[in-house]
């Protein structure tokens, strides 16, 4: 829960950087007496007496102790970020440096900003409109391009346009069955009934698309989890090492939640694929794949959303695969099956290992085939590349609305079907329209701007 | 000559009336001035109460303890319940009314009731001190003080009768209008504004031809309006309606008398309501309708005067006569009186607080056509509504608000206070967006405990909703438990066409099934009939549509939930809407003047966006 109302006249202030060692990192404040809080750290400059839009360098000092030297951004009200008075401090990226600066800006009246306040802020003074604030907490939470694509697209309207308009036309039946209703007395016209399936099918495979976008969507937004599994001497490092060289600069190491898990990511076409490197794979304690085989390194990939299954052709058999295949299979999982160490001299394997699903054959250490296994990669997640220019349901507010209104549609066509009076028709128009309204904006209710505004991290 | 009363209301139709009712049975001594001591209770227009929306108005009100329900019942001459054939949300009781005996029994009502006193004489202005009212100033000179006031003037404030290009003062035909209140409250900085309504022409039944018309009877079985049992008519006793159409040549007749409309000639400022339009605003806006439907209605047992409903009209006289001689059945009408327009003041109802006090004077109360509201039923409830209130102030307590998934009462005065209105305004069922949980069946399970809790409904009807939800439960339970046969069942089920059972099922779960009701099932079902019989057909139909209806019931009672936190989220009085730089102007400048009480009524307010409410929302630390 966000803050009362006597919170709005203070100035905040927060790191606006991630934490952690960078080479500089920025500290935002924002309220009416941001530049006078500033100009009691920064003793060289009158601020009071700059234009907005300037950069100011000089010595950020706490009584006579120097904090650092820094570059101030001034944003005069409204013509910022937030719509206040905004200074943003480029100073050194010592996580040391911007808490000594932080608590000096806390002694002189700054007050730390709660996660989403900045944005929060800019909402209540008319720089974003809600569906916006939204898309910006999914853009900070973009890493690819793709996703904040999607993200800017939701920013300006996405399919809450599209959906608005179709809600348009339902509002205007709902209209004409409720004229049916208090004037039933009089012989007045009535709704096209044909007309209404109509809408009603168009809105269904609306929401249907856009239900089946979430998969993709998801997807865009977060990534794809893909175990990498198989035997020691199968070549899974090289493997790694085949695909990473592909995107170097890319590539980077992300801390997970535990020491043991380290994830490497990959960028194919735009969507992050997050190629997990459990202990069981990178370690190679062959006692546990050998016996359990592929069992348990599944059990331990639960979450992953493609497994990929690295062989050597020239030791496993089109038997000894199946055993493999049929667990995944049981296990309901999007497999891929990755045959190495093919020979330099061409010689395929198809014949050997068909029937298995599947398959693609490469050769880790020379490079052979890797961009087919990346193209396959992107194929078994993307079906069809052109919807990633569609627009994509990301976010699972939209979802649970969505489900609903696809939920009270139905009930209006077994309405109809059952030739239920008009007023329960009605009752399950209103519905529709519900929570057709809360996808596209018409209708608030708290859970929808507790959702928006607890995504944002302190400082955004 | 007058003692101090509690409650002054001036005006005694069917907002003043019910005012005075409430008030007084909650135990203010109370003041009901009226112009005409002979006009009580008055049917002005037709001859008729309820209808679609204004059906369950008259049922809300009586559940309440209000008298218009019992009057309607006392002298009505047909009952019809509309819409059978639709959901329970949709059935509405009307009634025709013998005129006459509708306006002497709320007279004969209200001389019952204890502490209602009567004066005869107009209220030309308030007495005001410190920004609230404290008595009345009377045409004849009287000062009369009051802890509150409640005006009902309907149509009489400045009155301006038209017929034709003859105009003249009056409050209804042959009637003289009020002055001097609008002016004193303009004055003291309300806002005033004119509105119009009209009135079918009265023909001699006895010059009619009803062969020619459809006749329209009332219903086999006469359920009425209150809640008490009421002496009513039998159902042979009831006078039928009779149902005509204009033609072509009625149009063309009454476009020779378009150039003497007042409506068109631009004499006429005030905005009439477009849900009851005069004939000649038919045929203009509707000119591909070849014919209209006009409805024949009895004014009364022992009179021959007939009502016409559907031709209200402000054309000449002549003009009148002629086209109506046109209409089948009519050729050789005889006119009793014209059919006119009037219009009056009213007082924008956006400067009223839930409790319909005015905001900028406290202890005074409107009601009715005052707010810009057509019809007997709106105004009605509103003075009810107007009368608890009117007391709970004079006795210091706590106002009295009924929500819009309370009752239709509660969207009305919503409505009113939150969009106001420019247009007179006449409820739909459609204005409620809970109108399966506002059924006029349950009525008096919604609201008669609130009332009795108030010290309004009387212990009689609290007793008998306590039994009706006791029952309720208990025929539900038998429902659910008892198992019915096959051979018991489906001679029954074959004669309504719906497919016959093989094994035995729970006689709830054949309940479910379409046009298939409880009193008939239990009727031809021996087993069902033993345990049932000793229920009242009130209870069973409502047990029936608890259980038929279950499923929409749940379905809207989730709506309700998921808007409840705007509902209960309440905005402070003292809240500054200035210096929130993202609000648009015009929302700026409506939640500044409307003072919303609730971010649910905020949204509600016309011209206000969605982003203005989440921007409060947000604001409001939500």
């Amino acid at each position: 829960m966000l803050g009362k109302l006597q919170d709005w006249n203070d100035t905040i202030a927060a790191l606006a950087t991630p934490q952690g060692v960078g080479a500089i990192g920025v500290i935002r404040v924002s309220g009416n007496d941001a530049w006078a809080i500033v100009n009691k750290l920064f003793p060289s400059k009158n601020l009071q007496q700059q234009p907005g839009h300037t950069l100011h360098v000089g010595l950020l000092k706490s009584g006579n102790e120097t904090l650092d030297e820094v570059v101030l951004s001034l944003y005069k009200a409204p013509k910022s970020y937030t719509g206040e008075n905004v200074i943003e401090i480029s100073c050194h990226g010592s996580f040391y440096i911007q808490q000594q600066i932080l608590q000096a800006l806390a002694t002189h009246g700054a007050r730390l900003a709660k996660p989403g306040e900045f944005t929060q802020r800019a909402f209540l003074n008319g720089k974003l409109d809600l569906t916006q604030a939204e898309a910006v907490a999914d853009l900070i939470a973009s890493n690819t391009a793709a996703s904040s694509k999607n993200a800017l697209k939701n920013m300006r309207g996405g399919f809450s346009g599209i959906l608005g308009n179709l809600r348009d036309q339902l509002i205007t039946f709902s209209a004409l069955i409720e004229l049916e209703l208090d004037f039933s007395q009089e012989d007045v016209e009535f709704a096209d009934r044909k007309k209404l399936y109509n809408l009603l099918s168009e809105i269904g495979l609306q929401v249907a698309a856009l239900l089946q976008s979430f998969r993709l969507g998801n997807v865009v937004k977060n990534g794809v989890q893909v175990a990498i599994i198989g035997k020691p001497n199968a070549g899974k490092s090289t493997l790694l090492n085949a695909l990473l060289k592909e995107d170097r600069a890319i590539v980077s190491d992300i801390a997970g939640t535990t020491r043991d898990t380290i994830e490497e990511t990959l960028n194919i076409n735009g969507i992050l694929f997050r190629l997990i490197d459990t202990a069981g794979i990178r370690e190679h304690t062959s006692g546990i794949i050998e016996t359990i085989g592929v069992e348990r390194s599944l059990e331990k990939m639960r979450n992953a959303d493609l497994v990929l299954y690295l062989f050597d052709v020239r030791e496993e058999t089109n038997q000894s695969l199946q055993s493999a295949v049929q667990t995944l299979q049981g296990q309901q999982k999007n497999y891929l099956l990755v045959g190495n160490k093919v020979d330099d001299n061409g010689t395929t394997f198809e014949q050997d290992f068909n029937g298995l699903g599947n398959i693609v054959f490469i050769s880790a250490r020379h490079n052979i085939n890797i961009e087919v296994l990346q193209e396959k990669l992107f194929s078994l997640i993307v079906e069809d590349k052109s919807l990633l220019n569609d627009t994509l349901v990301t976010n699972t507010r939209h979802v649970s609305a969505l489900e609903k209104v696809q939920q009270s549609l139905h009930e209006i066509i077994d309405a109809l079907d059952n030739q239920l009076p008009g007023d329960l028709v009605a009752l399950d128009i209103r519905r529709c329209l519900h929570f057709l309204g809360e996808i596209t904006g018409e209708i608030t209710n708290e859970d929808q701007l507790d959702y928006i505004f607890s995504k944002f991290c302190i400082g955004k | 000559m007058f003692p101090e009363y509690d409650v002054i209301v001036a005006g005694a139709g069917h907002a003043g009336s019910e005012a005075a009712a409430a008030a007084a049975n909650m135990g203010s001594k109370v003041l009901l001035i009226t112009m005409n001591m002979q006009t009580i209770g008055q049917m002005s227009c037709n001859p008729a109460m309820g209808g679609i929306a204004k059906g369950q108005i008259v049922r809300e009100i009586d559940a309440m303890g209000g008298y218009s329900g019992i009057v309607s019942d006392k002298s009505m001459i047909q009952f019809r319940m509309l819409n059978r054939s639709k959901g329970p949300a949709m059935w509405s009781p009307r009634s025709q009314n013998d005129r006459m005996l509708f306006a002497s029994t709320w007279r004969e009502m209200l001389e019952q009731t204890p502490n209602v006193d009567f004066y005869q004489d107009m209220v030309k202005s308030l007495i005001v001190k410190d920004n609230r009212v404290c008595g009345v100033v009377t045409g004849l000179g009287h000062e009369i003080k009051s802890k509150s006031v409640v005006i009902t003037s309907g149509t009489f404030l400045n009155g301006i009768i038209h017929i034709g290009e003859k105009r003249f003062g009056g409050g209804r035909v042959a009637e003289t209008a009020a002055t001097g209140i609008t002016e004193q409250l303009v004055e003291l900085g309300f806002e005033s504004d004119r509105l119009k309504t009209g009135t079918p022409p009265r023909v001699d039944g006895r010059s009619l031809d009803y062969s020619k018309m459809e006749e329209q009877k009332g219903d086999e079985e006469i359920t009425g309006f209150s809640y008490l049992d009421v002496p009513k008519i039998t159902a042979a006793q009831q006078r039928s309606c009779f149902i005509t159409y204009t033609n072509q040549q009625v149009h063309d007749i009454l476009k020779t008398g378009f150039d003497r409309s007042p409506m068109f000639t631009g004499r006429i400022e005030g905005v009439g309501p477009r849900y009851c339009p005069s004939i000649e605003d038919k045929i203009n806006r509707f000119a591909e309708r070849d014919r209209h439907q006009i409805f024949v209605e009895p004014e009364g047992f022992n009179t021959v005067e007939i009502y016409v409903n559907g031709f209200s009209t402000s054309l000449p006289e002549d003009t009148q006569y002629e086209a109506l001689r046109k209409i089948p059945g009519f050729e050789n009408a005889r006119m009793f009186r014209p059919g006119y327009a009037i219009e009056y003041d009213y007082f924008p109802p956006t400067q009223l607080t839930y409790s319909l006090e005015t905001k900028l004077l406290g202890n005074l109360f409107f009601a009715g056509q005052i707010n810009g509201t057509t019809g007997y039923e709106e105004a009605a409830c509103q003075g009810l509504m107007a009368g608890i209130n009117a007391h709970q102030k004079a006795w210091n307590l706590e106002p009295f608000v009924l929500k819009r998934n309370d009752a239709y009462i509660g969207v009305l005065i919503d409505d009113l206070i939150s969009k106001g209105t420019d247009e007179p305004y006449r409820m739909f069922t459609s204005r409620a967006e809970y109108r399966t949980l506002l059924r006029q069946d349950n009525a008096d399970l919604r609201l008669t405990e609130l009332s009795f809790r108030l010290g309004l409904a009387s212990q009689q009807r609290m007793q008998q909703v306590i039994d009706k939800r006791k029952n309720v439960e208990i025929i539900r339970q038998k429902l659910n438990s008892l198992f019915l046969e096959p051979a018991e069942v489906n001679p029954f089920l074959e004669s309504i066409g719906s497919s016959a059972i093989s094994e035995k099922q729970k006689a709830a779960k054949i309940l479910l099934r379409p046009n298939l009701n409880l009193k008939d099932l239990s009727a031809s079902v021996a087993s069902l009939n033993s345990v049932l019989q000793q229920y009242s057909n009130d209870d069973l139909e409502q047990t029936e549509i608890q259980v038929k209806y279950e499923r929409y019931i749940e379905k809207e009672q989730e709506l309700v939930e998921r808007m409840a936190q705007m509902e209960n989220l309440v905005i402070p009085d003292s809240f500054n809407y200035d210096g929130i730089a993202a609000l648009s102007n015009e929302a700026l400048q409506k939640f500044k003047r409307i003072k919303p009480r609730t971010l649910g009524q905020a949204s509600r307010i016309s011209g206000v966006n969605p982003s203005d409410v989440q921007i409060l929302m947000v604001y409001m630390g939500r």
